[in-house]
């Protein structure tokens, strides 16, 4: 049977607005690329070998759903009732149902074996030199140990370029996800499990990590940065992490210390004064870190003053709770935290 | 062409099989996927406790053979029963019905000392990962096994009566039969599984 | 009372609450839940209007961050167990007898049983808003913090008790109905000669058969370790959370395609009707739902890719799960072949039909894409399987029943509805939807996870979060048009012949709507397409002896009475245990007035 010139003309034109759908999906889809947590461009050789897999599957689902939206866009209007047209009685064609079974095999036998050969190489082993990082999640927020370095430090991940990091993922309350769209795929943070993840960031720069498995009331607030240094810088930076607190300069700072030595030791450790607690992140750096609160707001003496006036206000169930501090107290605390460069 | 539809007795259905027994036949598939789920949950927390007592300490094998022993002649006058439901013998039929009933009872009555018992030594719900999957996987058996014995006693309540379990009374003890037959072979796979497989 | 007479006038008797409250005809009861389901839906998607209206604009202040966590918990428990589900249902309630050309379910109190379990579960479900706080813990309700000490208020007991009510009610329906089918045929129906409907349903039935076990004993675990002191899933003590996953997704997977099914089975009845020509490849269709339900069995753990599974884990699950796309491909071929050829009759049915073919493929090929586990890593738990999967249950399962609703409403009321409105609805629906949830793969692609009540600015999720905002108002919109639609055509005079599709399945057979009894005479099956073959053979319509005694089941009070003896055991659990007693006592004196009581 030979299509009518009605029916190729028909056909045409459903391919013609099928793909002029699509190619504005696309611009939309290769626009995401540039947004800051986009799962488009990889960063760590890890990424990478993902990405390759990512763009081969989206080409062919791609062409998949140009063809099946086409066809079906077609025969929608080539076979629309008119006058004199008599519907064909037919069951079935055994030939083009074999053929079409095979089709979806051979589609998915191509995602398949590539996804095999990815899975085998992003969840083998790290190298023997990676870095190894222990990432610990709670209600909500990360902590970041180095073994080794004596680093301790929350929210930020630092690391030095072009060289594997191995991730231990920890959880020391529910399940939480790490995440760090540009440099790694997820892995989940599960309690009693030892979840692994490895990956070799090639650039420098900031990166933008966030929880990816729902864990409770602020998990739209727990949230991280990765910063990848050129190896010198991240040696300098260890260097500053592993040293102890320094010690408060100054009237204001002085009875900052006091109080964080006492009303804040139960739950935070300042090393180098006798604040060990082991609940909230570790201060002994704070001053360094770019963001409070995991991520939520940028580090800076109005905000933190505003956080310990009333953390929960500021985070919806935060683990810490509101100290009643008055604006004495804050001033002075701030003042000394804001000095644990 | 039939207008009226028998009155009494079976329906004619497409398969052949009265819908009641074909009812207990998919309940039972589903019953399966329930007793594997929680003998499953017993097998992954095998060695996984963090504290004793664990099995060995606890279980006595004479004893709950015994308790299997009873559950077993149980099936067997189930069997009975259903026999003499089908061949109208209705003295024997609320005989075995009865035996059956007792047996299990007795059953219980072991599964209920046994729980006091290892209580006793020290295993609780909260004790450790085998106290639990194994209370709450024997509990919901023993409830089966108590469910049958109502399901049983109703029958034997209802062959009391004046005209007995009417003309069908054979099929409903063959699918009582089937309930409590099915009940007797989860205990026999949770025997093996737990007690007698190391 | 029991026995309609002749086909004379019906002898209706007046209809009145007591009428309803008592019903075991299969139709009412499928009424019931096609009205309980719908308001349900409605609740859900009102819920999902606030949330959607939460996330328009960066650090969005309608409500709060757990107001929110309970927000999307309930509107996906609410979609699926008390929408969607029910849905199904209703169709299945009032067409399976009517399609395979029998008088009644097979066991029509258990049938009525079913309904007022499920209404007493899904009231007590949806009351905790009211009653110390919607669960919270998302519709997987993860361990652990679905356990006591993360989640102390009542909203994970309200979950547990709650869905294990509801599953005994799917539990006593899909046993019901699956008897049914293979028991109640009409002569000649043999299985290869049921429609595609009725076969769809019966695989939806096994599936919740053999996975609501798996999902009550998970839950019986929760509701120990919240309750009773066990530490099923508490790590400290020895417990492993991943043993919920597991059995929650044995569970929940195959849940995914007891919501899709159906639509999958209504779409093949519309298809050929207004095509004008047989389904394509009947067998084909047949088979692939079959295997869908066999595999769907088979690849739960693609919900855990990122649980650290392990090599050799993820491979097998992504072969298993990759594997269901050939019998998916299979079905979309096939309706696709449906249309080739035919001579289209296009109304709203009609529409949503062949739009379901269009959303659901697209939703099915991003399935695909998470199928492969490193590809899953970057999109896990982000908007892009929130896209993916409301192509599925939205552009599959909401849009295929709304086909089935334009299609059936004429059998079921006697009245068409409005296809001027309809179109409009359709057209308002069709494009909300895409507005809606197009965007959201963009928005999971740039990295924005699910289940978050906030986000900053500066992140590239502004435009395309208020994008599809306002695609949900539209949704909404259409709903109203569709609402608009319903009363007003109820006002209007019935006007439905038997057949006014020229279908060729069993239900158009009788009367529109279909008298208590469903037909005068059971018709015989000749072909897979009876009424077709009739028609084209020539065959004329038995006519009804002039004198019919006609057996129904009489109406009975029990099931309600033991619904509501469930109701109390589930409130009891939650609050003070004499309830439950009383509950349970009023179960076993029902059960034993049950069994007692006259059937014939």
């Amino acid at each position: 049977m030979r299509p009518s010139p009605r029916a190729i003309s028909l056909t045409v034109l459903s391919l013609a607005i099928v793909l002029i759908t699509t190619w504005l999906i696309w611009i939309a889809w290769d626009a995401t690329a540039s947004d800051p947590m986009t799962t488009l461009a990889p960063l760590s050789d890890n990424a990478d070998a993902v990405q390759g897999l990512y763009n081969f599957v989206t080409i062919l689902a791609g062409i998949v759903m140009v063809g099946v939206l086409t066809l079906t866009l077609a025969f929608a209007v080539i076979f629309r009732e008119r006058a004199g047209h008599e519907p064909q009685q037919i069951h079935g064609n055994s030939r083009l149902e074999v053929l079409w079974t095979l089709i979806p095999v051979a589609i998915v036998i191509a995602i398949a074996l590539p996804s095999f050969s990815v899975i085998i190489d992003t969840t083998g082993d790290a190298p023997d030199d990676a870095l190894e990082v222990v990432a610990t999640g709670n209600q909500w927020w990360f902590e970041f140990e180095y073994p080794g370095l004596d680093v301790t430090t929350a929210n930020e991940l630092h690391l030095p370029v072009d060289r594997a990091v191995n991730v231990e993922l920890r959880s020391e309350d529910v399940i939480h996800s790490f995440w760090v769209p540009q440099l790694s795929g997820k892995v989940d943070m599960v309690p009693g499990h030892e979840n692994r993840l490895w990956f070799t960031p090639h650039e420098t720069g900031m990166f933008l990590g966030q929880c990816a498995e729902f864990c409770g009331t602020s998990h739209a607030n727990m949230r991280f940065r990765v910063f990848v240094h050129a190896p010198e810088d991240f040696d300098a930076w260890v260097a500053s992490q592993a040293a102890d607190a320094e010690p408060a300069q100054g009237d204001l700072a002085l009875a900052g210390e006091k109080i964080a030595t006492t009303l804040c030791a139960a739950c935070h450790t300042i090393r180098g004064t006798n604040a060990v607690g082991q609940i909230g992140p570790d201060l002994t750096h704070i001053a360094s870190r770019t963001t409070l609160a995991s991520g939520m707001f940028e580090n800076n003496s109005e905000n933190m003053a505003a956080w310990l006036a009333n953390p929960p206000g500021e985070k919806p169930g935060s683990i810490m709770p509101n100290l009643n501090l008055n604006a004495e107290q804050i001033e002075q605390l701030v003042a000394y935290l804001q000095d644990l460069k | 062409m039939e207008a009226t539809e028998a009155a009494h007795g079976e329906h004619h259905t497409s398969l052949g099989v009265d819908n009641r027994m074909l009812l207990m036949w998919i309940f039972l598939a589903s019953e399966c996927l329930f007793f594997g789920s929680l003998i499953s949950t017993y097998l992954i927390y095998k060695g996984e406790s963090l504290v004793r007592p664990l099995p060995d300490d606890v279980f006595d094998i004479p004893l709950t053979s015994l308790s299997t022993f009873v559950l077993l002649v149980s099936s067997f006058t189930m069997v009975l029963a259903v026999y003499a439901a089908h061949h109208n013998f209705p003295k024997m039929m609320k005989l075995s019905l009865l035996s059956t009933i007792l047996l299990g009872l007795v059953f219980l009555g072991f599964q209920v000392y046994e729980f006091r018992l290892f209580g006793s030594e020290g295993l609780n719900l909260s004790t450790n990962q085998f106290g639990a999957s194994f209370f709450v996987l024997t509990g919901f058996h023993g409830v089966h096994v108590g469910v049958g014995v109502l399901y049983l006693g109703s029958m034997l309540i209802g062959s009391m009566r004046r005209n007995g379990l009417g003309p069908s009374g054979g099929l409903y003890m063959e699918i009582a039969g089937l309930y409590w037959h099915f009940v007797d072979i989860v205990w026999i796979v949770i025997f093996t599984v737990i007690y007698l497989i190391p | 009372m029991a026995t309609a007479t002749g086909t004379l006038p019906q002898v209706q008797e007046e209809t009145t609450i007591w009428t309803w409250l008592t019903t075991v005809d299969h139709k009412k009861i499928g009424t019931m839940y096609g009205i309980s389901g719908f308001a349900f839906f409605l609740l859900a998607g009102l819920e999902a209007l606030i949330i959607r209206t939460q996330l328009a604009v960066p650090n969005g202040a309608v409500v709060d961050a757990d107001r929110y966590n309970q927000l999307f918990t309930m509107h996906a428990l609410t979609m699926i167990f008390l929408g969607i589900m029910p849905l199904g249902a209703a169709f299945f309630n009032y067409f399976l007898p009517l399609m395979i050309g029998a008088r009644d379910v097979a066991f029509p109190r258990l049938n009525a049983l079913s309904y007022w379990v499920f209404l007493g579960g899904a009231l007590l479900l949806t009351s905790s808003f009211i009653f110390g706080g919607a669960p919270d813990g998302g519709w997987f309700a993860y361990a652990p913090l679905s356990d006591e000490e993360f989640s102390p208020g009542a909203g994970l007991d309200f979950y547990a008790i709650g869905l294990l009510i509801l599953g005994t009610s799917s539990l006593m329906a899909s046993l019901n109905f699956a008897v049914t089918v293979f028991n109640m045929r009409a002569p000649g129906m043999s299985m290869m000669r049921l429609p595609v409907f009725i076969w769809m349903m019966l695989v939806v039935n096994f599936l919740l058969i053999l996975s609501l076990p798996v999902i009550t004993v998970a839950l019986v675990q929760l509701v120990f370790d919240r309750n009773f002191t066990t530490n099923f899933f508490t790590p400290a003590e020895g417990g492993d959370p991943i043993l919920w996953q597991h059995l929650f997704w044995v569970f929940a997977h195959p849940e995914v395609y007891v919501l899709i099914l159906p639509s999958m089975g209504i779409v093949s009845e519309v298809l050929p009707v207004f095509s004008r020509k047989p389904l394509f490849g009947y067998a084909a269709i047949v088979f692939a739902g079959v295997a869908i339900g066999v595999l769907g069995f088979a690849v739960w753990s693609h919900h855990m890719f990122t649980t650290g599974l392990g090599t050799v884990p993820q491979i097998v699950f992504t072969a298993s799960t990759m594997a269901i796309a050939v019998p998916t491909g299979i079905k979309i071929f096939n309706w696709m072949g449906t249309l080739y050829g035919g001579s289209i009759h296009f109304n709203t049915a009609m529409y949503f039909a062949v739009s379901f073919i269009a959303l659901f493929t697209i939703g099915g090929i991003s399935g695909v894409m998470h199928a492969s586990p490193p590809v899953d890593s970057q999109q896990q738990d982000t908007y892009f399987i929130v896209a993916h999967i409301h192509y599925v249950l939205f552009g599959g399962a909401i849009v295929g029943i709304f086909s089935g609703l334009y299609y059936w409403f004429p059998k079921m009321t006697g009245r068409f509805l409005d296809e001027r409105l309809g179109k409009i609805h359709f057209w308002l629906m069709f494009i909300g939807m895409n507005i809606t949830f197009f965007p959201m793969h963009f928005l999971g692609l740039s990295g924005m996870p699910r289940r978050i009540y906030t986000y900053d600015a500066d992140l590239g999720w502004e435009t395309w979060n208020m994008v599809a905002t306002i695609g949900s108002y539209m949704l909404a919109l259409s709903i109203i048009v569709f609402l608009v639609n319903f009363f007003w055509t109820m006002r209007k005079e019935p006007t439905a012949t038997d057949n006014p599709w020229d279908a060729p399945t069993l239900e158009w057979a009788t009367s529109s709507p279909p008298p208590e009894h469903d037909f005068d005479v059971i018709p015989e099956v000749r072909d897979r397409d009876p009424l077709w073959y009739d028609r084209d053979h020539g065959i004329e319509k038995v006519e009804p002896p002039s004198e019919m005694h006609i057996h129904l089941p009489p109406p009975s009070y029990f099931p309600l009475l033991i619904g509501l003896g469930v109701l109390l055991l589930g409130v009891g659990v939650l609050s003070h245990l004499a309830l439950t007693a009383l509950g349970v006592v009023i179960v076993i004196y029902s059960i034993w007035g049950w069994a007692l009581e006259p059937t014939e």
